[in-house]
């Protein structure tokens, strides 16, 4: 598109300031990481690597993040299974309701977090008779992240002509085969995209993880709010946060190169409707 | 060849796509009976029979729940008028929220989409899609240690002779737009992504100036998308407790859900109705612009 | 085609329909309320078993800290799984989940707790150190019902009135500074107060003294009309507020970050802002006075929730808790008067529970520990308000 000097510089200049607003409270919380002082003062009196050396020693840290990520991989993989069944469903076949389910299944993302947090709180201690527990969890988060895989999957199956299967049956492949052979292969990176936006989504969830935990376990997200009630540890936070930044950008990259291959393989821009970006398919 | 597959002996996957063959009904359903009956009957049963307590009351001492049917809790709801503007306050936070989100994302995206090198699209992708990635309690807790009267945004306004917002409406309205940010870019730049090229430039081809070919091109085009990211600011903003707690002393109506679980939960279940019903409004609208194409 | 696909809009309508139908049958066929087995029929605990290996505990911030908390694994092999709450309602709200096995709960919740149910009496024989706790704290109408004894005794406070040395001056000796429209206008926007219904009954204290034609004796039995001379003194305090706080970080962070000036506090915080310099001051107990209407304050107490998954351990825990020198341990670090008699001889500072008043039970009559409001006015009236009315009003006074 032609856009003259002064819409380049504009836009420019937008994406700027765009940019710095998402990036400048995240170097604060860099900068406070490295804050000598305890309570967070402003400007800093002094640094420190302290708080660094302190979060790699603090048990409860560690517990935490482990546990947050068996959490992750638990509600994430019951997230692309259910996801994934949805989707073909949706996509592949007409039948009563279907427009309703992307309704379905966006509502408990939709939904206040603590009203979905209460609701299965309560159906668990009160009507399940269950105890709450690292299971509870996965299954609240699982029950929010089904939608972005389903959305992900929804997509690059609309995008997929149904005739690749429908050429597989006539050559003899009964329907696991061709769902194996033929259908995931096309699936595969729009399934990894969800799974890993599933993962990032349920690691930093608060919310409905408060209602639904034990009393003996902790996410990563529910030790960060037990240890804002002790001042004395605050910093330490910031340098797990900052931690889980770095650590994180190993599967962000993953995402969007599998999102960018199928994309570039199957062309480009063009009459062909536009590069497939399911990696980016929001939450 | 294939005369030599029907004599082996069918695999039991083989078996079971037999079983399937033909049925689409069954085929259907024995896809959609996980998800659906994990939503259906795990997720909004759980939901109703929490929405249910709304037409019960407690016990002012145990605060047990008193399993008569009674309209009091939605009389209170209707008849104070704290309630109506605690509602009114979220649901004007929210769509202030997202106009705001909208107006910064769009250029992001567009620039991202349009504009930008196949390299630097990538690495605007990742730069979007990293802050997700630091947990929502540190990031706000960091904006509230940025707007103290002590905190940066003072520091650095002090020398011009301005202040910033300090805590309160304005503190959650920026926070909640910085929050929500990413969730707003990322739908409108796969939008934005579907755009052929070749409209573009046959809008130019047209003789159409830039500005004519955003305003009738580019934006109805793309504008079921930035609907789709709108879903999640909204209702995000909507249920969001913790942000308002931080950084205001103004009470959303998350809070007083909050404070009425322990003690009233049939009031609280009231309250939640509020949210609910306001977000399935949404999500019908949503749905008829298209926006569930784009989510 | 389009008949295959059904109407979308009519599955919606009939699954919500369908939902509505299921809630509203619910709703009506519950009936009469939960069963309520009331505090008789269950067991205090007989006999002392061995450890099972954890317990879950829910208290207040400082009150299980890793310095008598390690040493109590150690000792007993019962690791301590603690959750911090800001309020007593989500004290109730954690106990509800019967996710823990105990809880250290402030007046304005042992109440409710015992009625519904949810905590079981202690049978202070397993309890060897109990014998030793301060005569004026055992069988208090906070931990003692239907003479049935229900908690341990963990220590007991005023809430503070704290200040900026720097910024507030001359230093408060009267709630006027935060209570007084007048008065406390001049700290406007920089007043600190506690975000929970209880404040109304530090409303009350201070009318008790500043408008005594109202008649307030109890500032947690309050009939309607001094009920609304406290709202409203709370509603005209609101646009002085800086900030409404629950979480003690946030309070530290606010003093620290020059946000709020003064305003009611607990000792923790307090001490917290002293060790990082920030010039606080404050009148607490140790001070020999507190401001001059007197002050609410708390006397927490352990209470064992009923069918404990840990009972042991948690029995393990309120013996532990008021052993001399842990109870000692434990009020020096959060700056309380100790429940134990003999954690007296054994506070690094000998002079603490002089400073602190621990010996002295007239002390405490001008301290209102924290109450569950009930319509019962305690003298044979009924029209007091109950906390239900109280949570309202907060909520409306907060707006």
């Amino acid at each position: 598109m032609r856009l003259s000097r002064r819409s380049q510089w504009l836009l420019r200049a937008a994406v700027a300031v765009g940019l710095a607003f998402i990036y400048i409270p995240l170097v604060v919380i860099v900068i406070y990481a490295f804050n000598s002082s305890k309570i967070l003062e402003w400007p800093p009196p002094g640094f420190t690597t302290h708080w660094f050396s302190q979060a790699f020693k603090d048990e409860a840290a560690r517990e935490a993040f482990v546990t947050s990520i068996k959490a992750g991989i638990a509600a994430s993989a019951i997230a692309l299974v259910l996801g994934t069944l949805a989707s073909i469903a949706v996509a592949r076949h007409r039948f009563f309701g279907r427009e309703t389910i992307s309704f379905l299944v966006i509502l408990p993302i939709a939904l206040p977090g603590i009203v979905t947090g209460v609701a299965i709180s309560n159906t668990f201690t009160q009507v399940l008779d269950v105890p709450l527990s690292l299971f509870t969890v996965i299954v609240g988060h699982a029950t929010f992240c089904i939608v972005v895989v389903y959305n992900n999957a929804v997509a690059r199956l609309r995008r997929l002509s149904g005739s690749f299967e429908e050429a597989s049956a006539d050559l003899g492949a009964h329907s696991w085969q061709t769902f194996r052979f033929v259908t995931f292969p096309g699936m595969r990176s729009a399934l990894i995209a969800g799974g890993l936006l599933a993962f990032a989504l349920s690691f930093d969830e608060i919310i409905v993880t408060n209602f639904t935990i034990g009393a003996g376990e902790q996410t990563l997200p529910i030790w960060i709010y037990s240890n804002l009630f002790r001042p004395h540890e605050l910093p330490i936070v910031n340098a797990v946060a900052v931690l889980v930044i770095l650590i994180s950008i190993i599967p962000v990259y993953l995402a969007h190169r599998l999102g960018a291959e199928e994309g570039g393989a199957t062309g480009g821009r063009g009459a062909g409707g536009g590069v497939e970006t399911e990696a980016t398919a929001v939450p | 060849m294939a005369s030599e597959a029907t004599v082996e002996r069918r695999s039991a996957s083989h078996r079971l796509s037999d079983l399937f063959h033909g049925r689409e009904r069954l085929q259907v359903g024995a896809l959609l009976a996980g998800p659906v009956g994990w939503l259906v009957i795990g997720y909004l049963g759980s939901l109703a029979l929490l929405l249910v307590a709304a037409f019960w009351s407690v016990d002012p001492l145990s605060g047990l729940t008193i399993k008569e049917f009674t309209l009091e809790n939605f009389e209170a709801l209707v008849n104070e008028p704290v309630y109506r503007d605690i509602v009114w306050r979220t649901v004007r936070t929210a769509l202030l929220v997202t106009l705001t989100d909208a107006v910064i994302a769009f250029p992001i995206a567009f620039y991202m989409a349009k504009v930008a090198s196949r390299r630097g699209k990538a690495l605007l992708v990742i730069g979007i899609l990293l802050p997700l990635w630091s947990s929502y309690l540190v990031k706000v807790y960091a904006w509230r240690t940025l707007l103290s009267a002590n905190g940066a945004i003072n520091w650095a306004l002090d020398p011009i002779g301005l202040s910033g917002p300090g805590y309160g409406q304005a503190a959650v309205w920026l926070v909640m737009s910085y929050l929500w940010l990413p969730y707003m870019i990322l739908p409108i730049y796969a939008g934005l992504e579907r755009i052929p090229d070749s409209l573009i430039s046959a809008s130019e081809d047209l003789g159409a100036s830039p500005f004519t070919t955003f305003r009738r091109v580019i934006l109805p085009l793309s504008f079921p998308a930035v609907v789709a990211g709108s879903i999640f600011t909204f209702s995000l903003t909507l249920g969001d407790y913790i942000t308002p707690r931080l950084v205001s002393n103004d009470q959303f109506i998350g809070n007083v859900i909050f404070s009425n679980v322990a003690n009233n939960q049939p009031f609280a279940a009231a309250l939640a109705l509020v949210p609910i019903v306001v977000m399935i409004a949404y999500l019908l609208v949503a749905r008829r612009l298209g926006a569930f194409e784009h989510v | 085609m389009r008949r295959r696909d059904g109407n979308p809009a009519r599955t919606a309508w009939l699954v919500v329909a369908g939902l509505v139908v299921f809630m509203l049958a619910v709703a009506g066929c519950g009936g009469g309320s939960d069963d309520t087995t009331g505090g008789s029929s269950d067991e205090a605990l007989q006999k002392l078993g061995k450890g099972e290996g954890e317990v879950s505990l829910i208290s207040w911030a400082g009150y299980v800290e890793p310095d008598w908390s390690k040493p109590f694994e150690q000792k007993t092999g019962c690791k301590v799984n603690n959750k911090e709450a800001g309020t007593s309602d989500e004290m109730v709200e954690l106990m509800k989940t019967g996710q823990y096995d105990g809880v250290s709960a402030s007046g304005n919740a042992s109440a409710r707790l015992v009625a519904a149910d949810l905590v079981a009496p202690v049978n202070t024989d397993l309890v060897p150190n109990y014998e030793t706790v301060f005569e004026d704290l055992k069988d208090q109408p906070y931990n003692t019902f239907d003479g049935v004894n229900y908690g341990i005794p963990h220590g007991r406070g005023a809430n503070l009135l704290m200040w900026n040395g720097d910024d507030v001056t001359p230093p408060p000796d009267s709630w006027n500074v935060t209570l007084d429209p007048k008065v406390a206008a001049k700290y406007k926007g920089k007043i600190s107060q506690y975000d929970d219904p209880m404040s109304i009954a530090e409303a009350a204290v201070y009318l008790k003294t500043h408008e005594p034609d109202l008649g307030i004796e109890n500032p947690y039995e309050l009939n309607q009309e001094q009920f609304d001379a406290a709202v409203q003194l709370l509603e005209e305090q609101k646009p002085l507020i800086g900030e409404y706080w629950s979480e003690a970080a946030k309070q530290i962070s606010a003093y620290a970050g020059g946000d709020v000036q003064v305003g009611t506090t607990w000792q923790y915080q307090y001490f917290a802002l002293k060790e990082e310099g920030v010039p606080v001051k404050a009148s607490p107990a140790s001070q020999g006075f507190l401001p001059k209407e007197g002050a609410t304050g708390w006397s927490d107490t352990w209470m064992i929730a009923k069918d404990a998954k840990h009972p042991n351990c948690m029995y393990e825990w309120m013996n532990w808790i008021i052993e001399p020198k842990v109870n000692a341990e434990v009020a020096e670090w959060f700056g309380e008067a100790p429940a134990q008699e003999l954690a007296c001889k054994e506070t690094a500072n000998k002079n603490f529970c002089a400073e602190y008043h621990a010996e002295e039970p007239q002390f405490w009559e001008r301290v209102y520990y924290w109450e569950t409001p009930l319509a019962d006015c305690g003298n044979g009236e009924e029209n007091c308000m109950d906390y239900n009315d109280w949570v309202k009003a907060w909520t409306t006074i907060k707006g």
